[in-house]
C-alpha cells in the first residue's frame, strides 16, 4: 500500500485537514509567544483545558464547549494578573496553570477516577475526529489567522517594543488580550490533535525552529507555518502507517526538524544571532 | 492649530507613594529644541512617558498638539526614541527595514502604502547613512548600528514632535555629531520641536535653543545664556562650573 492509497482513507483526509488548520494557527501565535517570552502560556492553558475537559465530562456535556470559555477567560485572568497582580507573567500562568490542573484532578476523582476519554483528551487523537469538528476546528481556526493578518502590524509592533507601540498610539491592553484569547482558542483546538499534555510543543517547536534560520520577523513567521505543516501532516502518515501515537510522533517530527536547524545554524551559519 | 505643541499644567507622578515629579508646568512651542537635564532618578525619563501618555500622572494634566492623550489621533507626528537599555531583546529575528518601518504604525494616507512605506523607510535609513545595511537582522549589528536603526525608527514618519531619551548613547563621536547636526537641521528647516534627554549638558548649548533643568521639580527652564548668566547654575554644579560648561557653548 503506498502513502496515495492512505489518503483515499475519509478520516486521514479529515486528520490532514483539521491537521493543517491548527498547524497553521500554532505557529503563527507561537512565534510571537515565543518573542514575548509567553511559550509556556500554551502549557498553562492547556492545563486549564484539562480541568475544564473534565468538568465537561462529569456534567456530560461536549466538553469542547466548557473548555472554551473556560480557557478564553483564564488567559484574560493571566492577562489581568500579570498586569496588575505585581508579579511577572510566569507567576501568573503558574497560579492558574495549577489550578487548573487541581481543579481537573478533583472533579475526575468525583466522577469516578480517570476514564477513557479524559485520556484521549490528554494525548489526543486526531484520527478519530468528526466532519462537525473539522469544521469548528476550520472555522475557529481561520479566525485565528484572519484576526493576526487584520492585527498583524500592531502585534509585530508589541511584540517587538511594547513601549514604543504605546508612544505610537496602540491600545496595547486590546491587542494583549485579542492575543492572549487567539493562545485559548488555538490550545483548545491542538488538545484534539496531539493532546493536552502535548499543545506548547506545537506552539514553541516550529518557532524555535524558524527562528535558527529566519531573515526577518515575516520570513519567520512563514517558515514556522511550513515546519509546522510539514510535521503535523508527516506525522499523522507516520503515525498511521508504523501504528505509532500521533500526537507524539507530530511533536518527535517537530524536534527532529528543530535539531536539524539548530546544527545547520551552529555549523553554517555562526555569525547569525538567532535562537540563543 | 494650537501655537503650544507640549502644554504640562502641574504635572506630579508617584511610585509606590515616592513622588518622583512634583509640580511640572511647563509649555513647549512649535520649534522649540529643548535640551532636558538633571542627575540620575531626577524623573527625566518619567516626564517622557507622562508626556507621552505611557505613565498615567496623579495630579495634573498634559496636552500634546492641543490634546489629551485619549483625544489625541495624530501620533504620527510624534517620533520616539526611548531608552535602549529598557526594551530591546537583541534575538529578535527583525531586519532593520522592518524595525525602522515600525515607526509608521500611524501614519495616514500615501505612508501607509507598500510603496509609501519603503520610500519613507529608504529614506530614513539614508538619513543614518545605514542603508546599505536594511536587510540585516538588528540583533547582528552593533550597539551604535542598533542606536541608528532605532532613531531612523522615530524619524520615518517625519514628526513634527521627536521626543529622544539619550539618543548618543552608543554612538561614536563621529556619528554622534553627525546625528547631532541633522537633529538641529530638521529643528532650523523643518521646524521640528525637539524634547532631548542627555547627561551631557555643555553639549546641549551648542544644539538646544532651551535647557529645562530638573530634579524632581523643574529648577531651571530656559535658555542656555539664561542658565549660564543664573545662580541656578553655580548652585547646582559649584562656582568653577560656569567656565566648564559654558565654555563649551558655541
Amino acid at each position: 500500500m503506498e502513502i496515495i492509497d492512505y489518503l483515499g482513507y475519509p478520516f486521514i483526509q479529515r486528520a490532514l485537514i483539521a491537521g493543517c488548520f491548527i498547524a497553521l494557527a500554532c505557529s503563527m501565535l507561537g512565534v510571537l509567544l515565543v518573542l514575548r517570552r509567553l511559550s509556556l502560556i500554551g502549557d498553562g492553558l492547556s492545563h486549564v483545558t484539562f480541568g475544564s475537559v473534565a468538568l465537561g465530562l462529569l456534567l456530560n456535556v461536549y466538553p469542547v464547549y466548557i473548555s472554551l470559555p473556560v480557557v478564553m477567560a483564564s488567559s484574560l485572568g493571566i492577562l489581568r494578573l500579570a498586569e496588575k497582580g505585581r508579579i511577572y507573567g510566569d507567576a501568573a500562568i503558574g497560579i492558574v496553570s495549577s489550578v487548573g490542573i487541581a481543579a481537573g484532578v478533583m472533579m475526575a476523582s468525583v466522577s469516578g477516577g480517570f476514564n477513557v476519554d479524559l485520556f484521549s483528551y490528554l494525548f489526543g487523537n486526531i484520527l478519530s475526529i468528526n466532519n462537525t469538528e473539522v469544521f469548528s476546528t476550520a472555522v475557529l481556526s481561520a479566525v485565528v489567522l484572519l484576526t493576526i493578518y487584520m492585527y498583524f502590524d500592531e502585534i509585530f509592533s508589541i511584540t517587538f517594543d511594547e513601549e514604543f507601540a504605546r508612544a505610537s498610539g496602540i491600545n496595547t491592553r486590546k491587542i494583549n488580550s485579542i492575543l492572549v484569547l487567539l493562545t485559548a482558542i488555538t490550545v483548545v483546538l491542538t488538545m484534539k490533535v496531539v493532546g493536552i499534555m502535548l499543545t506548547s510543543a506545537l506552539l514553541i517547536l516550529p518557532a524555535a525552529t524558524a527562528f535558527q534560520i529566519a531573515r526577518g520577523f515575516r520570513n519567520a513567521m512563514i517558515l514556522s507555518s511550513v515546519v509546522s505543516v510539514i510535521s503535523v501532516v508527516s506525522g499523522i502518515m507516520v503515525s498511521f502507517v508504523l501504528n505509532l501515537p500521533t500526537g507524539a510522533s507530530i511533536v518527535l517530527l517537530n524536534f527532529l526538524i528543530f535539531v536539524t536547524a539548530f546544527f545547520y545554524r551552529t555549523c553554517f551559519r555562526t555569525g547569525h544571532s538567532q535562537g540563543r | 492649530m494650537p501655537a503650544e505643541v507640549i502644554k504640562a499644567l502641574d504635572l506630579s507622578h508617584s511610585y509606590n507613594s515616592a513622588e518622583v515629579l512634583s509640580g511640572i508646568t511647563f509649555s513647549m512651542k512649535r520649534g522649540d529644541y529643548v535640551g532636558l537635564v538633571g542627575p540620575n532618578g531626577s524623573g527625566k525619563s518619567t516626564l517622557i512617558k507622562l508626556i507621552l501618555g505611557l505613565e498615567p500622572p496623579s495630579r495634573g494634566s498634559v496636552e500634546v498638539f492641543g490634546r489629551g492623550h485619549k483625544d489625541l489621533t495624530d501620533w504620527n507626528r510624534i517620533g520616539y526614541l526611548p531608552q535602549k537599555i529598557n526594551f530591546f531583546n537583541p534575538h529578535f529575528p527583525s531586519t532593520v527595514r522592518e524595525v525602522a518601518a515600525l515607526g509608521l504604525i500611524s501614519a495616514k494616507g500615501p505612508a501607509r502604502t507598500p510603496g509609501g512605506k519603503r520610500a519613507a523607510v529608504d529614506h530614513a535609513l539614508e538619513l543614518l547613512n545605514i542603508a546599505d545595511i536594511g536587510d540585516r537582522l538588528i540583533g547582528d549589528l552593533s550597539g551604535g548600528q542598533q542606536q541608528r536603526v532605532f532613531i531612523a525608527r522615530a524619524l520615518v514618519s517625519g514628526p513634527e514632535l521627536l521626543i529622544l531619551d539619550e539618543p548618543a548613547t552608543a554612538l561614536d563621536p563621529e556619528t554622534r555629531d553627525n546625528f547631532f547636526s541633522l537633529l538641529s537641521e530638521l529643528n532650523k528647516q523643518k521646524n521640528v520641536s525637539i524634547i532631548l534627554v542627555t547627561h551631557d549638558i555643555g553639549s546641549m548649548g551648542k544644539f538646544a535653543s532651551k535647557l529645562m533643568y530638573l530634579d524632581k521639580k523643574i529648577i531651571f527652564y530656559g535658555s542656555f545664556d539664561e542658565f549660564c548668566r543664573s545662580d541656578t547654575m553655580t548652585q547646582i554644579f559649584g562656582p568653577s562650573s560656569q567656565h566648564i560648561i559654558c565654555h563649551k557653548h558655541g
